[in-house]
């Protein structure tokens, strides 16, 4: 996750390279090297070596049987990303349907966390605020149970006959089976209409027509998306309440003084402020909602009707299930792939404008 | 130009990477596991239903520890079989006997020894469970216990909606008839599961089924098929039948036991479960109503795979011979509520357990599972269409079986 980030760059390096001679930095080198080498070794052995290792399996036919690099395991080229970006067939429809779910998770999901952390670190700050110690807990609490206990709970709430449906049945609303309905909330929008506009139906991308990629995230889906920014939002707030006790009063005085309503002041100086944790909290949000898969794993496994399928599943399913080990590595490196094109992306839209 | 500290840390890696392969984990495992003889302790994985199959296991594999021979078993039940199972391999270090199930058999059976011909019993066990675990003409292992599906109904609904012994469903339309009759209000007449494992009965009764009798060929666009499907999706338009997670409920066992269900496709270990949970419903089993083309259900089945890079085969053999002995078979029933595999027990166990007769006589006309690991992600995706009925078009789900399976069979 780390290794995205920028790296913060350590005050002073750049003078000190400069006035050092070549010699005692081939020196010092040397020992930094001898320092280094058992983090090298462990990072090598765990990290850098099943990558490797994963990347192979990915271009070869291994069956799950052995070491990866005997004999008997051939390569077969790009076949497995063959099978899940250009031939027809289920593996191309599976992995299409699963980035069209994940990308409506995403879509939902990292906005409403980021605004919900902002808004409830916003709360925390408040100085009139009283019992701040007990709502500071509280918001975090989600975060620090574990995602599997949670999902369980959420199992009972969103029940077709548990607590949220009898909620809106006191409004007066029948609720849905939230975890049986496959149906897209762009389509019940449009009241699912029977026969979809055959432009829509007729072509598609992926093996996936374009109705099916508009189709928007299933019920079944709506209620993870609900789940997952519970849980994730305490730990958020926690990084912008940091941010936020860590402004210089001053300039919102400054601004005060100067006029500034209370709007004015939080989207024209507050907000600005908090670029970098925003940078980071919309990061680490890609990352981990494009990795989703505790949730699913607990609570619906792709179903129903494969509209809770993710990439990270689809990974898990394919290998461990499937015996496909090749498509499951080529499905992870894909979603690695998609990780860093969003994190570059979001970069560069929030990037310092000068 | 690389920054050279990038250029260190491949180097470091490609050191290791010749290294860890030379390491004892990546043998090449085409050459055949040695066999040793003499006292083995045995690794023993099952994907326990609950806390009484394991010590069932557990007390079998002590007692054949303690009969001699010096050999021991230990047995643990895995949070996730096929996992736990695929680490194994993989490692190069899997459990020297395991629980396969006969959905996933074919993705096993190259990791498996085929010991299953050389049984002096052979013969005894049922013919569809030994079909169901051969594979290139040979039996691969033996078949571990079986369920089967038949129709449950609650008494009290039964009788209170006028309804006789004479009624018994016998025929689809029969069942359409009385699953009317026992729909009130709060409660549904019929329930089942929302997949292939239910589903597929329907397929079987109707003389179908996704692919044919050698699993070489894709038979899931036929007009049998077709008919299955139609029934089932007007069961469902109807609301007279309706899918377990529609009501409330995780599964179809869950919705009979807590009553909002009057009627329930289910396997037998719905009556371990009842008696369980929900002791107070009274209920009865029947066989499900024949379809056009006569009687037919599914049975669930596993069998005692080997492995084959296992050092103590020969033990292992012996100690799969115990679990499968009569006595042991009746044991295991006893205990959680499975089927024995062998047909001579049958009488015996129908004696017993008379609320077992109606799956043990599924026995004669059940079908087996797809066991072609290759079709998982094909029947994942059925079920996934078969989730969206009724307001999907049957033939159109038939089609979409028809061409993924062809496509997965290299058809």
């Amino acid at each position: 996750m780390g290794t995205l980030l920028t790296e913060p760059v350590a005050p002073g390096t750049a003078p000190l390279r400069g006035t050092r001679g070549r010699r005692p930095l081939r020196r010092d080198g040397r020992a930094g090297w001898l320092f280094l080498a058992p983090t090298l070794i462990v990072l090598g052995l765990f990290m850098v070596l099943p990558i490797l290792m994963a990347l192979w399996v990915s271009v070869s036919d291994w069956t799950g049987n052995g070491s990866p690099f005997s004999s008997r395991v051939n390569s077969v080229g790009g076949d497995n990303y063959a099978a899940l970006l250009t031939e027809p067939g289920l593996t191309r429809q599976n992995f299409a349907t699963s980035v069209r779910n994940n990308g409506y998770f995403v879509l939902f999901v990292v906005p409403l966390q980021t605004a919900f952390a902002l808004f409830l670190a916003l709360v925390l700050h408040q100085k009139k605020l009283k019992g701040r110690q007990f709502f500071r807990t509280a918001f975090y609490f989600p975060t620090v149970t574990s995602s599997v206990a949670i999902s369980v709970v959420f199992l009972f709430l969103f029940s077709s006959t548990g607590t949220v449906n009898a909620a809106l049945k006191l409004f007066g609303v029948d609720g849905p089976s939230w975890f049986a309905d496959p149906r897209g909330i762009f389509h019940l929008a449009l009241g699912d209409p029977a026969n979809p506009p055959s432009a829509l139906v007729g072509h598609g991308f992926l093996g996936l027509s374009w109705w099916d990629w508009l189709s928007g995230p299933s019920v079944a889906m709506c209620s993870i998306i609900v789940l997952v920014v519970w849980t994730s939002t305490g730990g958020f707030m926690l990084m912008f309440y940091a941010a936020l006790q860590n402004l210089p009063p001053s300039v919102d005085e400054a601004a005060l003084i100067d006029g500034a309503t209370a709007w004015q002041r939080f989207w024209r100086v507050t907000l600005p402020q908090l670029r970098p944790t925003l940078f980071l909290v919309l990061t680490l949000g890609l990352i981990g909602t494009w990795q989703v898969f505790d949730q699913v794993y607990v609570l619906s496994r792709g179903n129903p009707a494969n509209t809770t399928l993710t990439p990270a599943y689809l990974s898990y399913s394919s290998s461990f299930i499937g015996h496909q080990w090749g498509q499951g590595a080529a499905i992870a490196f894909l979603l690695f792939v998609v990780i860093v094109a969003f994190t570059l992306v979001q970069r560069w839209a929030l990037r310092e404008r000068r | 130009m690389l920054p050279r500290r990038t250029v260190a840390a491949f180097a470091a890696a490609g050191l290791l990477l010749p290294l860890s392969a030379c390491g004892s984990g990546f043998d090449d495992s085409a050459r055949p596991a040695t066999q040793q003889a003499g006292p083995a302790t045995l690794k023993v994985m099952i994907a326990a239903s609950g806390g009484a199959e394991l010590k069932a296991m557990q007390d079998a594999a002590a007692a054949w520890s303690s009969a001699g021979g010096g050999s021991k078993a230990e047995v643990v039940s895995a949070n996730d079989l096929p996992q736990q199972l695929s680490q194994g391999f993989a490692a190069g270090s899997p459990p020297d006997v395991f629980a396969v199930d006969a959905t996933k058999f074919e993705g096993y059976a190259a990791e498996m020894l085929p010991y299953g011909d050389a049984l002096s019993y052979k013969d005894d066990i049922y013919p569809t469970l030994r079909k169901t675990f051969t594979r290139d003409g040979k039996l691969y292992c033996a078949p571990k216990d079986f369920s089967t599906l038949a129709l449950a109904i609650n008494t009290d609904d039964w009788t209170a909606a006028g309804l006789t012994d004479n009624d018994v469903p016998k025929t689809w339309d029969q069942l359409k008839t009385v699953a009317q009759k026992l729909t009130t209000g709060g409660r549904t007449g019929l329930v089942f599961n929302d997949t292939r494992d239910r589903i597929g009965a329907f397929l079987v009764q109707a003389g179908g089924w996704a692919v044919d009798a050698d699993q070489k060929k894709a038979t899931a666009d036929t007009p049998q098929n077709l008919q299955a499907l139609t029934y089932v999706r007007d069961l469902l338009a109807s609301g007279t039948a309706k899918y377990p997670k529609q009501i409330g409920a995780g599964d179809s066992s869950e919705a009979f036991g807590q009553h909002k269900a009057s009627l329930s496709i289910d396997g037998n270990w719905l009556v371990g479960g009842m008696k369980k949970d929900y002791p107070n419903v009274k209920y009865r089993v029947v066989a499900l109503p024949a379809g056009p083309a006569g009687p037919g259900t599914l049975s669930f089945t596993q069998c005692w795979g080997i492995a084959a890079k296992s050092k103590f085969q020969e033990q292992a053999k012996q100690l799969v011979d115990s679990f499968m002995q009569p006595q042991q078979q009746l044991a295991f029933a006893e205990a959680f509520g499975v089927i024995p595999s062998r047909q001579s027990v049958r009488a015996q166990y129908e004696q017993k357990f008379p609320a077992q007769s109606a799956f043990v006589a599924g026995a004669d006309h059940a079908h087996g599972p797809v066991t072609l690991g290759k079709m998982d992600p094909v029947l994942t995706d059925f079920d996934a269409q078969l989730q969206q009925l009724p307001g999907a078009d049957p033939k159109r789900i038939l089609q979409q079986l028809q061409q993924n399976t062809a496509a997965a069979l290299g058809q």
